[in-house]
């Protein structure tokens, strides 16, 4: 098995095929995506492939050390960062085809007129555990 | 409270509770809940006879779960099955029940949950915690594994290349949490070589105890890895290694060669040597000759061209290894000391800061990227 994060970007991946914003949509279209991000969820939970999942703040701050006994240093937030992270999902799966076939589920939630986003998500391998018998 | 007792308990008590007509997937609920009281209640009530005690508590529970069901079918069971005593059948259950959570149809994740749990008495909590997954999740994995093989008889035979393929992974996936996955592995293909004369159990237990011996001398105190040349050997647990290679001596005289007994038999030459210049690599290239004419796979031609290297020198290594694909996991790792070996230190030192890019974990990687700064320090000192 191996853990994939699942990365969704509010900026920074490649465009969408249906990209109209969520502030756009209908109240039923918003409602009708949330019920499938969570059908989702539980489906992987089901079939033992769940870690965990997080939606993140747009909002953030870069903070940095600035020598002993001096409080950190902040900066930020940059409006202009190229990359954002909307959230995170991270399953565990017996193959790289599997977690394709995943990421490529999660990408069809629906959006606005009901239809799929198509939309870019990242997907990165965990390194695991270093094997004992390499030799 | 002996929790490793405990848990080898688990197989004959799931094998009674089959016996009197519970299924499969019931039988093992009810044992898991019986491990989880026993770990609650034990350490301050250890009962006298911890066998029949898991037996009553673990029948109680069926029956509690039974009769909440009001499933028809469990409740003929029991009317049938109550005053039925078992026969002494122990060592043939966990035989079978070793077969059933190895089952082909089952995943390679499920079959490992599974053996986890049923044959190594683990709790669903112990698993998740070694395989870094919430609870919730592994609780549905091994439900599922359950399920898929619901259908199959409980006294089937099975094979046992699946159930070795299954300790292999317990041994080799590494993860760590309370429970020592590799010491678990070596237990459960221990107790299945004592109902089990097949070659190839034999050759995979004495992979695993030539490797554990080793283990005390493959890290360093903050988790970095260190080369098998740079070990200390004094560090490698010599009892285990003489256990790993009588027991790999007993199988090789049956003549029946496999996989594991080939790879048992490099890891004992290895550890036969009393430093890394020591080592007879004449000898591991023919035992890499032998796995290879076994398996055919590219990983131990990769393995074999490193071996090449040490016995006829570096550029035979090299060229060994250029009949491979560069896309096999560790290639560049092996060019790069192979390559540093000839005395090439700007090749070596590029292929080690590429290799660590591609490491398939944190501990390789660091470990190359160490190999990298090495041989790029080394190279200034001599262009300064």
């Amino acid at each position: 098995m191996t853990k994939y994060l699942l990365l969704k970007h509010y900026r920074g991946a490649p465009t969408a095929v249906n990209d109209v914003p969520m502030d756009r949509w209908t109240p039923e279209e918003i409602s009708a995506h949330m019920q499938y991000m969570d059908d989702f969820a539980a489906r992987l939970e089901n079939s033992g492939e769940y870690v965990g999942a997080a939606a993140l703040s747009p909002e953030g701050t870069f903070v940095r050390f600035d020598g002993d006994g001096r409080p950190p240093v902040t900066d930020g937030p940059f409006a202009e960062t190229k990359d954002l992270i909307a959230g995170w999902m991270v399953i565990d799966v017996e193959s790289y085809d599997r977690a394709l076939e995943l990421a490529g589920e999660l990408s069809a939630a629906p959006g606005a007129g009901g239809k799929p986003i198509h939309e870019w998500l990242e997907l990165r391998p965990f390194l695991a555990a270093p094997e004992t018998i390499t030799e | 409270m002996d929790e490793a007792l405990l848990r080898t308990l688990t197989p004959a008590v799931i094998g009674i509770l089959v016996r009197r007509g519970v299924d499969f997937a019931a039988a093992e609920d009810a044992v898991q809940d019986a491990m989880v009281e026993a770990l609650r209640v034990w350490p301050d009530d250890p009962p006298r006879d911890q066998k029949g005690w898991l037996v009553v508590v673990a029948w109680r529970k069926f029956l509690d779960t039974a009769r909440a069901d009001g499933s028809r079918r469990q409740r003929e069971v029991i009317v049938e099955s109550e005053p039925v005593p078992e026969p002494r059948q122990a060592m043939d259950d966990t035989l079978q029940l070793y077969f059933l959570c190895a089952h082909p149809s089952l995943t390679p994740a499920s079959a490992v949950a599974l053996t986890l749990r049923a044959v190594g008495g683990l709790t669903t909590r112990q698993i998740a915690k070694a395989y870094l997954v919430p609870e919730a999740t592994m609780a549905q994995r091994i439900s599922r594994a359950k399920r898929t093989v619901s259908g199959v008889r409980f006294n089937q035979p099975g094979d046992v290349a699946t159930v070795l393929r299954v300790l292999y992974l317990v041994f080799n996936e590494g993860y760590s949490g309370d429970i020592d996955l590799a010491a678990e592995a070596i237990r459960l293909t221990r107790q299945l070589a004592e109902e089990t004369r097949h070659e190839e159990v034999a050759g995979l237990l004495a992979l695993m105890l030539l490797h554990h011996a080793r283990r005390p001398a493959r890290m360093r105190p903050d988790g970095s890895l260190v080369p098998l040349a740079e070990q200390d050997r004094s560090l490698w647990d010599t009892a285990m290694i003489s256990e790993g290679v009588d027991v790999l001596q007993a199988a090789l005289m049956r003549d029946r060669l496999g996989e594991y007994q080939a790879q048992a038999a490099i890891a004992a030459l290895h550890a036969d040597a009393r430093t890394a210049d020591d080592t007879d690599w004449v000898q591991i290239v023919e035992w890499y000759d032998e796995l290879l004419r076994l398996t055919g796979s590219p990983i131990v031609r990769l393995n074999r061209a490193v071996a090449v290297g040490e016995a006829d020198g570096p550029r035979a290594g090299l060229a060994a290894l250029a009949d491979l694909d560069p896309s096999l996991p560790r290639f560049t790792a092996a060019a790069a000391y192979l390559h540093e070996r000839d005395g090439d230190l700007v090749t070596a030192a590029q292929l080690y800061a590429d290799a660590a890019q591609a490491a398939p974990n944190l501990a390789e990687r660091h470990h190359l990227t160490r190999q990298a700064a090495r041989l790029n320090a080394e190279l200034r000192t001599r262009d300064s």
